[in-house]
């Protein structure tokens, strides 16, 4: 029998059973559309993360204070790792290396700001001129901070503080009241939407010393460092420990890390997290592979009397192996294809209901799917197409 | 040379701790062109004979030849060959496919050769003719009347043209009426020179056949005119 007459003999045998047909189909679609849909929502997960991770500037360094100790326990670190505190002096000092364009301290608080008898929680930044620039901010009204008076009392606001606090009067000029010190407003961020970890739109941004003063510390945060190019990154950041160093009494006792790197950790485990997820979808799959089995083997049982008429017609073992084959191959595809269509559909829902989330399935999840479900289909369905072909024709026939 | 040449035949069944001696030391003759009937009682060894005949199972002992060339010793997919070029099968309950129409029902065993798509179409419009089934070809088999199903069953056994033709009681599920019908027709095909054996309980049937063979216990009992 060649291969024409095999398709379209699986084909009348699949479409003379659609109940059964119709329910294959189904399960192996819901596996596939589970690949695609879970590997999407990793996927996409994985790209906003690093989307936002890059809105955060480019080519920046960071500096935490404190070293991560990863050699275990040192004696020498007994008596010597008094870790010393970064301050507006050490950013200050950072801008001096040859890689680094410009600098910003951070110190971050939270605290109530009260205007005309309304009051809010607020997440307070103390920074430097520079911040703007670094973090690729916009204003929206105003100017930011200014970069020659760093004791002055000013304040710029995101753009839900101003709403929420001001409403429909204008927010420049006003007096902010916060942790009872007055400052005025010179300035309103441009609305920015979600960040990662902190939303921009509902900050207080305070000149660094004032917040300090606010917070009766002298540390910071972070120093955010932004080198003068991209190819510069590890420059800027081995300068960065260098002068650290040299300032903390030959002491390194700061972590610089790079955004590259954390970007690359997140990208990293993410990626694992879609594998990981794409990896228990492709269960659902041998899960309806073993369906494929299952079916198959009630279709041999039922078409047993067909079975051994082909035989007595002259069928050669090869002939009704490759025709059930082809019914399971056949059933797999149109499932394939199937979970393919609605997995897109998902993915397409996904990102309707979620814009920000970039629900695209990698291609290779894609072709992993389809690749399994066939795999699947067939080798499940090699069992019942042998069982198939080695039937007792005088068996088979009397069977009816 | 004789068409079909059994001799020392031996099938012997196990069933349980009951061993049955279906056919024991048979030898049988037949001729080109011969118009045989097998009877016998239930249990008599005449489904097995059919069997062993049709290559559908192999005997315990003894030799089968079919037109000179030792069959028994050929694989599965040789005796699969066989079946379909030499021998053509019509049994009781029709045996067509459901879900096909008479017209793909009859074009199987062409479509199990390889044959063409268009020579295929070619010789079952003929076939379909030739049984009075033109105007049916597109109908289903439960669309079909008992006649008319096993007037396709006799179209697909000999649609490629077979040496022999096995009959496993053909009118046993149709009326009197379309039953000599059918038998007329399996006579008319013999009368064109195919060789014809036929398994029937049916003794007025038995009686048309020119050579009758009735088997008890396995064995041949009374084999006339022979």
């Amino acid at each position: 029998m060649n291969l024409p007459d095999t398709l379209r003999f699986a084909t009348r045998a699949a479409a003379g059973a659609p109940l059964r047909t119709f329910l294959m189909v189904l399960a192996m679609s819901i596996g596939v559309a589970a690949v695609v849909v879970l590997t999407a929502l990793g996927d996409g997960a994985r790209r906003y993360v690093v989307d936002e991770f890059s809105a955060l500037g480019s080519n920046l360094v960071i500096v935490l204070p404190g070293r991560s100790e990863t050699g275990g326990f040192n004696p020498a670190n007994a008596i010597t790792a008094t870790v010393r505190d970064l301050t507006v002096e050490d950013a200050r000092a950072l801008t001096r290396a040859p890689a680094v364009l410009r600098t910003a301290p951070i110190t971050i608080g939270t605290s109530e700001a009260v205007f005309g008898g309304r009051l809010r929680d607020v997440t307070i930044v103390g920074t430097t001129a520079d911040y703007l620039r670094l973090r690729r901010m916009e204003l929206a009204q105003g100017r930011f901070l200014p970069d020659d008076e760093p004791h002055a009392a000013v304040a710029v606001i995101g753009a839900t503080i101003r709403d929420e606090l001001f409403g429909a009067e204008s927010a420049l000029g006003k007096t902010l009241r916060i942790d009872d010190r007055r400052v005025r407003v010179i300035g309103v961020l441009a609305r920015s939407g979600q960040g990662l970890g902190m939303n921009a739109d509902e900050v207080v941004i305070l000149p660094v010393v004032v917040a300090q003063a606010m917070f009766n510390t002298n540390t910071l945060f972070r120093i955010l460092v932004e080198a003068k190019d991209r190819s510069l990154i590890e420059r800027a950041k081995m300068q960065t420990t260098e002068i650290l160093k040299a300032r903390h009494d030959g002491e390194e006792d700061v972590t610089v890390i790079t955004q590259d790197a954390v970007l690359a950790t997140f990208d990293r485990i993410l990626g694992a997290l879609t594998y990981g997820v794409a990896a228990i979808a492709a269960i659902s799959l041998v899960v309806a592979g073993i369906l494929v089995m299952n079916v198959m083997l009630v279709a041999v049982t039922q078409r047993t009397g067909e079975i051994g008429l082909l035989k007595a017609l002259g069928a050669e073992g090869r002939a009704i192996r490759n025709a059930f084959l082809a019914e399971a191959a056949l059933l797999s595809a149109a499932g394939a294809l199937a979970g393919y269509l609605l997995g897109q559909a998902g993915a397409f829902a996904l990102r309707a209901a979620i814009p920000a989330l970039p629900a695209h399935a990698p291609d290779w999840a894609v072709l992993a799917a389809l690749g399994t479900a066939l795999a699947a289909g067939l080798l499940f369905g090699v069992m019942p197409a042998r069982r198939a072909a080695r039937l007792d024709p005088v068996l088979a026939l009397a069977k009816r | 040379m004789m068409l079909i040449e059994l001799s020392g035949i031996e099938r012997v069944f196990t069933l349980g701790d009951n061993v049955v001696r279906a056919l024991t030391q048979f030898d049988l003759a037949v001729a080109a062109g011969e118009y045989l009937a097998v009877m016998g009682a239930s249990g008599s060894g005449k489904s097995t004979l059919l069997n062993l005949l049709g290559l559908l199972d192999r005997p315990d002992a003894g030799t089968y030849r079919l037109e000179g060339r030792a069959v028994t010793t050929l694989s599965a997919d040789q005796q699969a060959r066989v079946r379909r070029e030499r021998i053509g099968f019509v049994f009781q309950s029709f045996h067509l496919v459901p879900r096909l129409t008479a017209a793909e029902n009859i074009a199987l065993p062409l479509m199990l050769a390889g044959v063409e798509p268009a020579e295929r179409a070619r010789r079952v419009e003929r076939a379909l003719a030739d049984f009075g089934l033109a105007n049916r070809a597109g109908h289903r088999p439960d669309q079909l009347s008992g006649g008319q199903r096993q007037r396709v069953a006799i179209a697909r056994a000999t649609i490629m043209r077979p040496a022999l033709i096995l009959a496993d009681e053909p009118t046993g599920n149709l009326d009197r009426t379309t039953g000599a019908e059918v038998v007329r027709l399996l006579e008319m095909l013999n009368a064109g020179g195919v060789t014809l054996i036929m398994v029937t309980h049916d003794t007025v049937l038995g009686a048309r056949a020119r050579r009758r063979l009735v088997l008890q216990d396995g064995r041949k009992i009374c084999d006339e005119p022979a």
